[in-house]
């Protein structure tokens, strides 16, 4: 059976080059980057160069990259450590609804903790209105933080409008780039942003590395105190081999970046007509403002878990919206904050293309993807009768635009 | 040690590490003393507490002058003359 993998939102498959540069650090190059002789100093060295090749992929100096184990962990780190750092400003935090769950419960665990949050609603595309984050700031406001590219529908935020306006009013601005960097080009000055959360399996590296930038001269208290790793910002012995490998997979990203985007891009634009053609399915996101490999969906009458198992029984692997969504089988909050209601929500799939996908993939899935619809339809209690509607608007955005139940 | 208070020293060059702890002091003392030329001055924001001790210490140690600390609201400053 064919095997296509279309979850590259989830992760990437290990790039056989990042694979080899991290090999050496797993065996006789195991030193502790702060041991004093050569294996910890050449330990040291390889951190250091990928630090400069992390940070080559943003635009930023090595020294504004800080290692993390991961995009929760620099998103975390971000909110909570500037928040902090802060509080003697003011203690008011925004953030968007289109935020992962890493953003939006340490948001909640602030405000638990005394601070305030704002969480600013989304329009039909997933798209959030700088207007209204304008709107949004008191002079108690000292963090602002909106996701740079959604997971969940791919589209693609005005960041750098935002970032204009936090500083503006002098407020820290922070992104959450996980899904986007290593995807599309990211320039840090450019964008005007403080802060920026990234990791290193969006882009074919491996689990276990994320970064945070943080821009020359702000403040952050740490999340880990300890030792002196990290200019004593994020402590804890380095996880050398994945930090090498996210070196290599963003000198790797940088450098195949335009061909990556072109190739996905173009099956992407097959995959979203194709899957259109079927009756009753709707498009998520932005449709031209949106990351080049995604390609998400609502599927009326039928839930996304049972599209994405028999998908898998056909060797295709996809996902049914966030992964922790997912799992707690809970209607997308970020698709109900879109204004999608709650039963189409429920029917979400998400395609996410990469590197490796190619043409063959995308006939498999448009030739196998329509009968599963129709047969999980057949036996939907839900879709009673829906064959009397007409097909409604093949890119669903507001429910004042969803078929009438 | 009697801690000595001084006011609006202007200094050559300044290190900012508030929110970071020990001994992100004492490295950071090390690395912008070697940055600066004899008679100049480094400035260290910090607010760890263990500062106003270890770094007058370091200085007795190296021979480099301690100038004394100035206390702001949220942080120290601290001011030394780069001697040897």
């Amino acid at each position: 059976m064919r095997k296509c993998y279309f979850d590259h939102v989830a992760t990437n498959p290990l790039h056989p080059q990042v694979f080899e540069a991290m090999l050496p650090f797993f065996r006789e190059e195991f030193g502790n980057p702060l041991s004093l002789y050569e294996m910890g100093m050449k330990a040291r060295e390889a951190i250091e160069n990928a630090r400069a090749l992390t940070g080559a992929l943003i635009n930023s100096k090595p020294s504004e990259i800080i290692f993390t184990s991961s995009g929760a962990e620099a998103n975390n780190f971000a909110l909570r450590g500037i928040a902090l750092a802060r509080q003697a400003e003011g203690k008011h935090i925004i953030v968007s609804r289109m935020e992962h769950h890493s953003i939006l419960n340490a948001a909640r665990f602030l405000e638990k903790s005394g601070f305030a949050v704002t969480y600013l609603p989304a329009d039909k595309y997933g798209v959030v209105d700088p207007d209204a984050v304008k709107g949004a700031i008191t002079k108690e406001t000292v963090l602002i933080s909106v996701v740079h590219a959604s997971s969940e529908v791919g589209t693609i935020e005005p960041v750098r409008e935002i970032a204009g306006i936090a500083k503006e009013h002098k407020v820290v601005f922070h992104t959450d780039a996980v899904a986007s960097a290593g995807n599309i080009p990211l320039d840090v000055k450019e964008m005007g942003v403080d802060l920026m959360s990234m990791a290193a399996h969006q882009f074919y590296g491996p689990k276990g590395a994320g970064a945070l930038y943080v821009r020359e001269g702000l403040r952050i208290v740490p999340l880990i105190y300890g030792g002196i790793q990290e200019g004593g910002r994020r402590a804890g012995t380095e996880n050398v081999p994945a930090i090498v490998g996210m070196g290599k997979a963003a000198e790797l990203a940088k450098a195949e970046m335009a061909g990556r985007t072109e190739h996905v891009k173009k099956l992407r634009d097959r995959l979203i007509k194709g899957v259109l053609g079927v009756e009753n399915v709707y498009l998520t996101g932005h449709p031209e403002g949106r990351l080049p490999g995604h390609a998400s969906f609502t599927v009326e009458y039928i839930e996304g878990e049972s599209m994405l198992l028999l998908l898998a029984s056909k060797g295709m692997y996809v996902a049914s919206g966030s992964a922790c969504s997912s799992k707690a089988l809970k209607a997308s909050p970020v698709l109900l904050s879109m204004g999608i209601p709650s039963s189409l929500a429920q029917g979400s799939v998400v395609f996410t293309l990469g590197k490796d996908n190619s043409g063959e993939d995308i006939d498999y899935l448009l030739e196998e993807f329509p009968p599963i619809i129709k047969r999980l339809r057949e036996i939907s209690p839900f879709a009673k009768g829906w064959d009397e509607k007409e097909a409604g608007s093949k890119c669903y955005t507001t429910s004042s635009e969803s078929p009438k139940k | 040690m009697t801690l000595k208070f001084v006011e609006r020293i202007k200094p050559d060059v300044t290190t900012d590490i508030v929110y970071m702890m020990c001994p992100m002091h004492l490295l950071k003392l090390e690395e912008k003393m070697k940055e600066l030329e004899k008679g100049q001055i480094l400035e260290i924001l910090t607010d760890y507490d263990g500062a106003l001790e270890d770094v007058p210490e370091w200085c007795q140690k190296t021979g480099n002058e301690f100038l004394g600390v100035e206390d702001s609201d949220e942080y120290y400053k601290l001011y030394i003359r780069k001697v040897r």
